[in-house]
């Protein structure tokens, strides 16, 4: 008996103690309510909602955890926003409709797609300043920064290209024609491999860094599902290299995806017309925004269930999370 | 066709030194060229001063289409251009479009009328040019009169009238009345309306001719409720392409009933108000040239450039015979802000592709819905199917 009781003691001790642990908030920016929701990663709480800009849409946290960045794409700006008031204390010139927009792991630069104006526009952070503008596709959506910096890429929508970006001079050195509509884009975490999604053809294609060619892609089936309605935005790249996972939009799923086999493993039911996707800083949990049904969708990652949907209010697009 | 023949020659030891380089720099530009044929039309009566007639429709969606595929063309290698020849009403559209072939375009864009196009068809497939439908819906186009090198950008009036009848069989409005123009494309959709309510298990309970002529502004709220008496039913069905006395049905009728077909919900192949799917920027891009919204006819316009540029750019090659065989093949797909991948008909050549269904500021529907369903693809759910058509393109 005592055995028992000393047992559920240290259970309980343990569960504080690793659900303190745990504990992140979530920033999830909301396209229709020109409003930012952030949540309790843990609970899934509601904790409250903070006016925005204009269509508020890509979010990142500032390298020192301190201000958040959020690009209100009707008022051409990206605001910076100080994490603990909330409140709007600057903003960044990030050209015209910004939606996309990635930090260089050095810190300082911020590239942004312009969409209406076909050019990534590059800011620096420290000076507040549109350092320079780069000339690509039509219709410029997704960014992603290969974690060791050498690389920054673009996908252009109506050109269906990936465009490399060198960071160093900014210039294109490369394009890659990819399957229509190109939305989302990530590095695996050894920087091998590029990631691309095409929200059209519905593929998901697995680019070759060093020879920047596509070497191999797959398509998404769900029984039941008109293949007409899976279309992949969304992609996140476990840290591991192990499994990544898809973002289907309207299909209402997220596809896990083996990074070694390329295979999908599962797919996982979650809210409406899914469209970004952000891990917990300890991995444990992956969110996702889910723009139609108004909510945010928690998984476990371990076991690859869906725990909770939470309401967050009108077309939450973009999410990032602090510890 | 611009060619460096040096560059040419030492292609393969270039090669290497060029990868050194940018690769977005390209040594070797391909010149597509287009055209845009237009047959003017007269101007048609004015039945208000709300809309202003266009002058430039189509022109404005082809060159933003020119514009789209340039921006394209850089990192490719290809440079498109655009020629435009208007033919005035009564002259020869035959001769301009030889004119225009004996100048080495391949690629002619036609907003002309049905009989034209079935002209102008045997002469593309005779000399090898490939045609771009924006402006007739016609049928029998899509059915008996095929042309092996024309390609159906704009929806036909029977893909436009299934759209209509599926929402309204969601909607359990069973029982139509159908008010038709007389003008010949009024009788067209009028057509269409019916073959359509036969396939979806509809009835048209009556049908109307109008032949009013005198000015329904002022007329409108005597005439119409006597015109619509009849036996009940559950919408009223309008076919008044040229939009002359369509606009003045709702609100007028005897019975308080919706209008849906060329006013009131009308199916579109693009709308102002339509901003799902990426349209937002594809609105603002044309607003921003244009000074003005985009038509269905602007859409179709643009839809010939960008798959002309597509089929380039995947294929590899500006020859006809290579770009009409990958615009039929499984590879080719354009995105036109619709949601899903729009491709070509093996049999009669019309694009596949979705139908808005608007009133003047709001999307009703987009259409087919998925409860419709179909063996190939949902989208052949709208207009002629394979058994239909007596086309075997």
């Amino acid at each position: 008996m005592m055995n028992m009781i000393k047992k559920t003691l240290i259970m309980l001790v343990l569960s504080v103690v690793t659900s303190m642990a745990l504990a992140d908030t979530l920033y999830i920016t909301l396209e229709k309510d020109n409003a930012l929701a952030v949540v309790d990663g843990e609970t899934g709480k509601l904790l409250k909602t903070a006016p925005l800009g204009q269509r508020p849409r890509g979010i990142a946290l500032s390298e020192d955890e301190t201000q958040l960045y959020v690009a209100a794409s009707d008022d051409d700006t990206i605001q910076i926003i100080d994490i603990k008031t909330l409140k709007v204390v600057g903003n960044l010139p990030a050209g015209e409709d910004p939606e996309t927009f990635r930090l260089h792991p050095a810190g300082q630069f911020i590239y942004v797609s312009n969409e209406d104006d076909n050019i990534v526009t590059v800011i620096d952070v420290d000076k507040k300043e549109a350092v320079t503008e780069i000339a690509v596709g039509v219709e410029p959506e997704g960014i992603a920064v290969s974690s060791d910096g050498k690389w920054v890429v673009n996908t252009s929508e109506t050109t269906n290209m990936v465009h490399w970006i060198d960071p160093v001079s900014n210039t294109i050195k490369d394009n890659t024609l990819v399957d229509p509509r190109p939305r989302a884009a990530a590095f695996s975490t050894n920087g091998s491999a590029l990631y691309v999604t095409s929200e059209i053809a519905g593929t998901l294609s697995k680019l070759n860094v060093d020879t920047k060619q596509v070497e191999t892609k797959i398509g998404f089936k769900i029984p039941g599902v008109d293949k007409e309605l899976i279309q992949p935005v969304g992609v996140l790249v476990h840290p591991n290299d192990k499994l990544l996972f898809v973002a289907l939009g309207p299909a209402n799923r997220v596809a896990v995806v083996n990074m070694q086999t390329f295979k999908v493993e599962k797919y996982l039911l979650v809210g409406q017309r899914v469209w970004n996707l952000a891990f917990s800083p300890d991995l444990k949990r992956l969110y996702t925004t889910n723009g139609v049904s108004n909510d945010i969708s928690i998984v476990d990652v371990a076991s690859l269930k869906v725990t909770k949907s939470v309401r967050v209010g009108h077309y939450p697009w973009g999410i990032t999370v602090k510890k | 066709m611009r060619k460096n023949i040096t560059i040419q020659k030492f292609l393969p030891i270039l090669c290497g030194l060029m990868l050194a380089f940018a690769v977005h720099v390209q040594a070797d530009v391909t010149d597509i060229k287009a055209a845009l044929l237009i047959e003017k039309k007269p101007i048609p009566p004015a039945l208000s001063n709300l809309d202003p007639v266009l002058t430039d429709e189509g022109v404005q969606g082809a060159k933003l289409g020119i514009k789209d595929n340039n921006t394209t063309g850089q990192f490719t290698g290809h440079s498109y251009t655009l020629a435009i020849a208007e033919v005035p009403v009564g002259d020869n559209v035959r001769e301009a479009f030889n004119q225009l072939v004996s100048k080495g375009y391949r690629y002619v864009i036609t907003s002309v009328n049905t009989e034209t196009l079935i002209s102008l068809s045997a002469l593309a497939a005779e000399k090898g040019v490939l045609l771009f439908n924006i402006a007739s819906a016609d049928g029998t186009l899509r059915t008996t009169e095929c042309g092996a090198n024309t390609f159906h950008m704009l929806p036909s009036y029977e893909m436009k009238a299934d759209a209509l009848a599926q929402f309204m069989l969601k909607k359990r409005w069973k029982k139509w009345f159908l008010v038709k123009g007389s003008d010949a494309n009024d009788v067209l959709f009028a057509k269409a309306i019916k073959r359509s309510a036969k396939r979806f298990g509809v009835k048209v309970v009556e049908e109307k001719t109008w032949t009013f002529d005198h000015d329904a502004r002022r007329t409108a709220q005597a005439d119409i409720p006597v015109f619509t008496q009849g036996d009940d039913y559950d919408v009223l069905v309008v076919a008044d392409v040229k939009g002359l006395f369509g606009e003045y049905l709702p609100m007028n009728t005897w019975l308080p009933r919706p209008v849906a077909g060329t006013q009131g919900m009308a199916p579109r192949a693009w709308h102002r108000t339509h901003e799902r799917w990426g349209a937002v920027q594809m609105q603002n891009r044309f607003y921003e040239q244009a000074g003005r919204w985009m038509t269905d006819i602007d859409y179709s316009a643009w839809l010939a450039v960008r798959s002309i540029g597509e089929a380039v750019t995947r294929a590899k090659s500006p020859d006809v015979k290579t770009i009409k065989s990958f615009l039929l093949s499984d590879e080719f797909s354009v995105a036109g802000f619709k949601g899903t991948k729009l491709t070509f008909r093996s049999w009669n050549h019309q694009l596949r592709q979705p139908v808005l269904l608007a009133t003047p500021r709001s999307i009703v529907s987009v259409m087919p819905q998925k409860e419709f369903l179909h063996p190939r693809t949902y989208l052949d759910t709208l207009g002629y199917d394979k058994p239909e058509s007596n086309c075997h393109l």
